[in-house]
């Protein structure tokens, strides 16, 4: 024994209880970028008892500014982002069991992932996946908390199923595209002011201090001083197809899937988002222009060359990433620039 | 017109009379935006008939994917 946890102890609300209750508990990170790279050291350093945290991607020299586990090593031997946090972690931390993957999330994976788990800790980037989300969490009672951030923005929230609504209560419509930390930039201080709500509220989670929660969707700009809290408890949709009486759980239905394909020979992905939708490319054409990369145009589709890819965007969603056969760069690639 | 949007005064145009006004005025209408309204969630479908009046408290928060 030693003294790791003391001052976390001395702190009431968790006290040695709470730290018992901590080490009992497992929690899945769904991804290793900004956000789960942080969300995962607070809980590693916190004493939880396991952490699942599965990313698609590598590690990049544009990762290094806001993604605290990484070093220039890995950006320069491109190791993947789960194989380098669980590096990192298992030097923080050694007590903690660590189990990571290099995987691309989907229903699938999601259903094998969530066993034995008490809460998903959300640090993905694009809307698909938190869908998912949000119907696992709803389909086997598991809270998950909300987190994203781009430029100086970041909002949080968090969803237990039964009680709070869901992120599918809380969507009219499921937002497509729009800026990305790719595209708008992003500060390192909005990803760790996101971290720190998301997490204050896993540590109220796990150590069951459920009075503690907040009920409230918040949203910050730390570069322009907005803060923002909605109490949205009454927008808990009592006909909710995730988390209401009858429900179908409807993102982890096929037709809800954005798909993927490889086109033999062509060393392209086709990614189809899973509803024909109309892209505005002229807009698309404006987030992209700032990218370095190359940008021709028709009435009909945006082409966007950039490294040794190149995106063609059809005004119906669909796109054609050149330049990879592989379907998680693809995905990767697809949600950096179309959000 | 004076609003206290996300806690602070804030002086918005006379041309700024609804809802949906106001979320195009922040450049927010492409966006998942949840509005409150004097303590009242607002549902998209009243942005455009819900007037603003001098001193309405509105909160409003959109929906960002990136992480
Ligand atoms: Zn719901």
């Amino acid at each position: 024994m030693n003294d790791r946890y003391s001052r976390q102890e001395l702190f009431a609300p968790i006290g040695s209880q709470g730290q018992t209750k901590l080490r009992k508990k497992h929690v899945l990170v769904i991804g290793a970028g900004a956000l789960g790279t942080g969300s995962a050291e607070v809980l590693v350093r916190a004493g939880i008892g396991k952490l699942t945290i599965v990313d698609r991607d590598y590690v990049e020299w544009s990762n290094l500014q806001r993604q605290q586990l990484y070093t220039e090593r890995d950006a320069n031997l491109r190791i993947p982002k789960a194989v380098a946090t669980k590096e990192r972690l298992t030097l923080i931390n050694s007590k903690v069991d660590i189990e990571s993957h290099v995987m691309d999330v989907s229903v699938e994976e999601m259903e094998q992932l969530v066993k034995d788990v008490d809460l998903i800790m959300d640090a993905t980037d694009n809307f698909d996946i938190r869908m998912i989300i949000n119907d696992i969490s709803q389909k086997y009672q598991i809270p998950w908390i909300y987190g994203a951030c781009v430029g100086s923005y970041g909002i949080t929230c968090t969803v237990l199923p039964g009680e709070t609504p869901c992120l599918n209560c809380l969507l009219e419509t499921v937002p497509m595209g729009g800026v990305t930390c790719d595209t708008a930039g992003i500060i390192s201080p909005a990803v760790q002011m996101v971290v720190s709500y998301q997490t204050t509220e896993a540590l109220k989670l796990l150590v069951e201090d459920y009075h503690a929660l907040r009920k409230k969707l918040i949203s910050f700009d730390l570069w322009k001083n907005h803060f923002a809290a909605i109490n949205v408890e009454q927008m808990k949709n009592v006909s909710c197809l995730s988390c209401g009486p009858n429900p179908t759980y409807p993102y982890l239905a096929f037709s809800n899937q954005t798909k993927t394909a490889v086109l033999c020979g062509r060393n392209t992905v086709q990614v189809r988002p899973s509803k024909p939708m109309d892209r505005n490319l002229e807009s698309l054409a404006k987030i992209l222009s700032g990218q370095g990369g190359k940008i021709s145009q028709n009435p009909y589709l945006l082409s966007f060359s950039i490294g040794n890819h190149r995106l063609v965007i059809f005004k119906d969603g669909r796109v054609l990433i050149h330049g990879t056969k592989d379907i998680a760069e693809a995905k990767t690639l697809y949600h950096r620039y179309m959000g | 017109m004076e609003l206290v949007i996300n806690g602070d005064k804030v002086e918005v145009p006379n041309s700024v009379e609804t809802i949906a006004h106001l979320l195009h005025h922040f450049e927010l209408q492409q966006k998942v935006v949840i509005v409150e309204w004097n303590a009242k969630i607002l549902e998209k479908g009243l942005h455009q008939e819900t007037k603003l009046c001098n001193g309405d408290k509105v909160e409003l928060v959109h929906f960002v994917g990136g992480g």
